[in-house]
């Protein structure tokens, strides 16, 4: 059963590289759409840990089949990742929404771009001097 | 079987890694999309079929809709390297 538990530590490898790659993905992307595919696959990454903490090598799946006997593998991990799988897809819709919103606004989805006209937008709702230096953007009515 | 596994997970890391690192952004989704199969296959040997089930379903299908078409209305659906 050696060959078993070294598959289990490949699949934690693997949960644990998708997690990385996705964290530094949200960390490095200048581009908005990158940064909502980056949390997706972190948020794979993150089923597949969960999924992983229930799995026995020697078990069987949890549904009603004509095996006898036997140990099931733990059902309430697969329950919890089902729901996020379908969760992670409603907060990846809105993410785009967000997204589509700012494109809208601003034209542009770099992240440092938005960042400074933001920074600009609130300074002069604020009637603070502009941070960026910049002229001041037409007052409209 | 070790070596299935580790050729999945190795699948899996380097289109994640792609998705993140392409220019063309469809190319990106489609990487996306290879990163959501592998995982429902590993989840199959999970023992979890039911999981593997919907990751495929919603992950590999609805999901990828969802970004290819926020991607035609951000102006980013590009096919083809020749232009741009």
């Amino acid at each position: 059963m050696i060959p078993e538990l070294h598959v289990g530590w490949v699949l934690f490898a693997g949960a644990i590289g998708l997690i990385a790659i996705g964290v530094g993905g949200l960390l490095m992307s200048r581009d908005l759409f990158r940064v909502v595919l980056a949390l997706a696959i972190t948020e794979a990454g993150a089923n597949l840990l969960l999924v992983l903490s229930g799995y026995r090598f020697d078990a069987i799946a949890p549904i009603v089949t004509n095996e006898v006997g036997g140990v099931m593998v733990d059902p309430v991990p697969q329950a919890m990742v089902l729901t996020a799988i379908v969760i992670g897809v409603g907060v990846q819709a809105l993410a785009l929404g967000l997204v589509l919103r700012i494109y809208r606004a601003y034209g542009s989805i770099d992240v440092a771009e938005v960042r400074r006209r933001m920074d600009d937008d609130i300074a002069a709702e604020a009637g603070l001097p502009l941070p960026s230096g910049r002229e001041k953007p037409a007052v409209h009515s | 079987m070790m070596m299935l596994a580790a050729l999945l997970v190795l699948i899996m890391l380097i289109a994640a890694l792609a998705a993140l690192l392409l220019r063309n952004a469809v190319a990106a989704v489609a990487a996306f999309a290879v990163v959501s199969l592998a995982l429902s296959v590993l989840f199959v040997w999970l023992r979890a079929p039911d999981v593997a089930l919907t990751e495929a379903a919603v992950g590999g299908g609805l999901s990828s809709l969802i970004l290819a078409l926020a991607l035609r209305r951000l102006g980013l659906w590009r096919v083809g390297g020749s232009n741009e």
